[in-house]
């Protein structure tokens, strides 16, 4: 075995992602905790590339963290679903691009059981015709966002206006890469570079000149886990399983955390400050935490855009750490100005924050 | 190519592939007096068995017994043809040719046989499908074969760059009895194999600790289950049964291993120094030569038996044998005797066919 050619098996698990056309699905939580993110998205595929993606305002909830919490049955997640694929149809599309990993998940889950059960198919038809008299497709093409924005990534790189280096252009940023478990894990055919070794983020990554940190928990659960989070009583599991990626990336010392995930995002950014307040302990090399970003707000800042309209300020570890490695021109007094440049108030610095 | 072409072409037979079930089925065939060519594609004799330091269960020194076949060879002058791949056997029509068999190698050599004995052997499962373990991204990571190389005179051994290993995880069942990579079938001499080499660590490294995770131990052959208790007993060797659930690079570049403890029903995470897959074996011939000779395989794509109770050896077509690991996982003890009466089979078919 020549070690010194590793060799990936992600190379087998290619998997089709459309061009253009797109009936896009949003997050319920992203648009509260990171709400620049998928307004970045769209302004790149549409503005940046030119692509058709129809943003659905009808479209809700897939209700998929009620359903994995138990609150919701099979039975009507699957009827939501099939509504939202009657939307998509109805509109004239046939590529289904979810914001959101779980309910990527949920898609990719519902229609696996749909091609192995069809009588589950039939029934969801009835039901979504009685509740609606809507009909709907099989989505011909069914990819998360970031795998939209894996695919278009070298045509990003050709509108950098920055790389993912110091000073733009010296050394590479360190940058944790950590994927959503929905994304995969369940079907590790429907993500780029399969569940092991997943290729979507390092992909970026590597494609804008940063450098990825493989770390021992790379693989590990965010600490998100639905009803860990969401029943009171199990919450400790959540904040201990953060903990435990935290400080199994934090000894390589990354300049960021990139996710793909609403939930992994929020939970390894904001759980940082729980455990600051828990344990007084915080995971960057200066007491200020490790900033974790979403793909959309990296493409967004190796394209140049204005850090404030990414969302970056709503961050809770701050990110513009991040901003100065990379030598980028920006106007550190409008971070609390809203877009009619009123000032919003600011949070405050955390008492267990060195600085 | 042999030079003799006096022999008649109905009574010589073709062994492919000159591993100890080729060798030891070639030189049987020659002692009652049948001629033989003798097929190898890699650049020496010995398959498999050129890989292996010690053999289990007695830790023979695996080069002691491959001289010995060798020995063989060079006693009974076989015709063995080296770096010769076998990549067509066709049957001649019925007629007077009488059912023939043309064997053609990738240099396009090619010569007619009355017979054909399959011995290819197997092929060791890629271990880099599980990726779960990282093999082939994480270089402290290790098939079996390979740990052997190290732990051969002249192998590069188990130091690190901080000296000894402290610790060592074999993983079982590396490509068998998975059905997420369509292999089902229990290999049946992994087993033993990580139970000889987690002693062989123990002996070297006397320091070093040697888990080893297991699904259930199939110690079915003579002298396995008290190599196995001499493992625990006299080595201190750790048998966890559980599964690993995945391996990662650590800061320093040992890996860290996470498994389930079954028994106590607890996850657990560790880190080694290496970790070792103990890989199965898979079918090695190749579709091809399964197609053109209408061979059938079994569930597993081995060769099947036309009867594995009253004709074991016979193959699924007229004058076409099989002896070894090509029809599915063998020891080499059971891979030789297969091969001995995988022989007589061919001379009795020969006589037959008069």
């Amino acid at each position: 075995m020549n070690h010194h050619t590793p060799k990936i098996s992600w190379q087998n698990y290619q998997k089709s992602i459309a061009d253009d056309h797109f009936y896009f699905v949003r997050s319920c939580i992203r648009q509260t905790f990171f709400p620049g993110s998928e307004q970045t998205f769209l302004r790149i595929l549409r503005q940046e590339l030119g692509k058709d993606v129809f943003d659905d305002p009808r479209h809700t909830s897939c209700t998929g963290i009620a359903y994995h919490s138990d609150v919701v049955p099979l039975q009507t997640i699957m009827t939501v679903v099939a509504r939202h694929f009657a939307l998509m149809t109805e509109a004239g599309y046939r590529n289904f691009l979810v914001s959101c990993v779980t309910s990527f998940g949920i898609y990719n889950e519902i229609l696996h059981m749909w091609e192995h059960h069809p009588e589950i198919l039939a029934q969801t038809r009835e039901h979504l015709w009685k509740a609606t008299k809507r009909e709907f497709q099989i989505p011909d093409n069914l990819v998360h966002t970031s795998d939209a924005i894996y695919k278009f990534r070298e045509e990003i790189f050709e509108r950098a206006r920055y790389t993912l280096t110091h000073r733009n252009g010296e050394t590479p940023l360190r940058i944790a890469e950590h994927v959503g478990c929905h994304y995969a894990k369940i079907f590790p055919d429907k993500g780029v570079g399969g569940a092991e070794f997943p290729r979507v983020l390092s992909g970026m990554v590597e494609a804008w000149g940063g450098e990825v940190v493989d770390y021992p928990e790379r693989r590990h659960c965010c600490g998100f886990g639905f009803r860990h989070y969401v029943i009171r009583e199990n919450r400790g599991y959540s904040v201990a399983n953060t903990r435990k990626k935290l400080e199994s990336l934090a000894p390589y010392k990354p300049d960021l955390i990139v996710a793909n995930c609403p939930g992994c995002t929020m939970f390894m950014d904001k759980w940082q400050y729980t455990l600051g307040e828990m344990e007084g302990v915080t995971f960057g090399p200066d007491g200020r935490g490790i900033p974790v970003l979403t793909y959309e707000e990296l493409a967004g800042l190796v394209l140049g855009y204005d850090p404030w309209d990414l969302g970056l300020q709503m961050h809770q570890v701050d990110a513009e750490p991040v901003l100065k490695k990379m030598g980028y021109r920006y106007s550190p007094e409008k971070k609390y100005l809203s877009s009619k440049g009123k000032y919003m108030g600011q949070p405050m610095v955390p008492d267990y924050c060195c600085l | 190519m042999p030079t003799d072409k006096q022999v008649p072409p109905g009574s010589r037979v073709a062994v492919i592939g000159a591993g100890v079930a080729g060798i030891m089925a070639a030189s049987t065939l020659k002692q009652a007096g049948v001629e033989v060519d003798l097929y190898e594609k890699e650049e020496r004799a010995g398959g498999h068995l050129n890989r292996w330091h010690h053999l289990f269960p007695g830790r023979e020194e695996a080069s002691l017994v491959r001289e010995g076949y060798l020995q063989q060879l060079r006693e009974h002058s076989l015709s063995l043809m080296l770096s010769a791949e076998v990549k067509a056997i066709v049957r001649e029509p019925e007629g007077p040719a009488g059912g023939r068999f043309r064997v053609t190698t990738a240099a396009g050599d090619s010569r007619d046989y009355g017979a054909v004995l399959l011995a290819t052997g197997f092929r060791l499962f890629d271990a880099a499908l599980k990726e779960e373990y990282g093999y082939g991204i994480y270089p402290r990571v290790l098939t079996s074969p390979e740990l052997e190389q190290r732990l051969s005179p002249g192998g590069a051994g188990l130091d690190t760059e901080t000296g000894p290993p402290k610790r060592v995880a074999f993983v079982h069942c590396v490509g068998s009895r998975d059905a997420k990579v369509g292999n089902r079938y229990c290999s049946r001499v992994c087993c033993i194999t990580g139970v000889k080499q987690a002693m062989a660590v123990r002996e070297r490294y006397p320091g070093c600790e040697v888990i080893n995770f297991y699904m259930d131990l199939r110690m079915f052959g003579s002298g396995y289950e008290e190599l196995y208790q001499e493992a625990q007993e006299v080595h201190g060797v750790n048998f966890i049964r559980g599964r690993v659930s995945e391996a990662a690079k650590t800061l320093g570049g040992a890996i860290q291993v996470k498994a389930e403890d079954t028994l106590l029903g607890r996850p657990l995470k560790v880190t080694v120094d290496w970790l070792v897959l103990l890989v199965g074996m898979e079918p090695s011939l190749s579709a091809e030569l399964l197609a053109s000779l209408a061979l059938e395989s079994d569930q597993a794509g081995f060769v099947a038996s036309r009867d594995k109770f009253l004709q074991p050896g016979q193959s699924s077509a007229d004058g076409v044998f099989l002896a070894g690991a090509c029809g599915g996982p063998a020891s080499l003890p059971e891979s030789v005797n297969q091969a001995r009466a995988a022989a007589l089979s061919v001379i009795t078919y020969l006589n037959r066919k008069g």
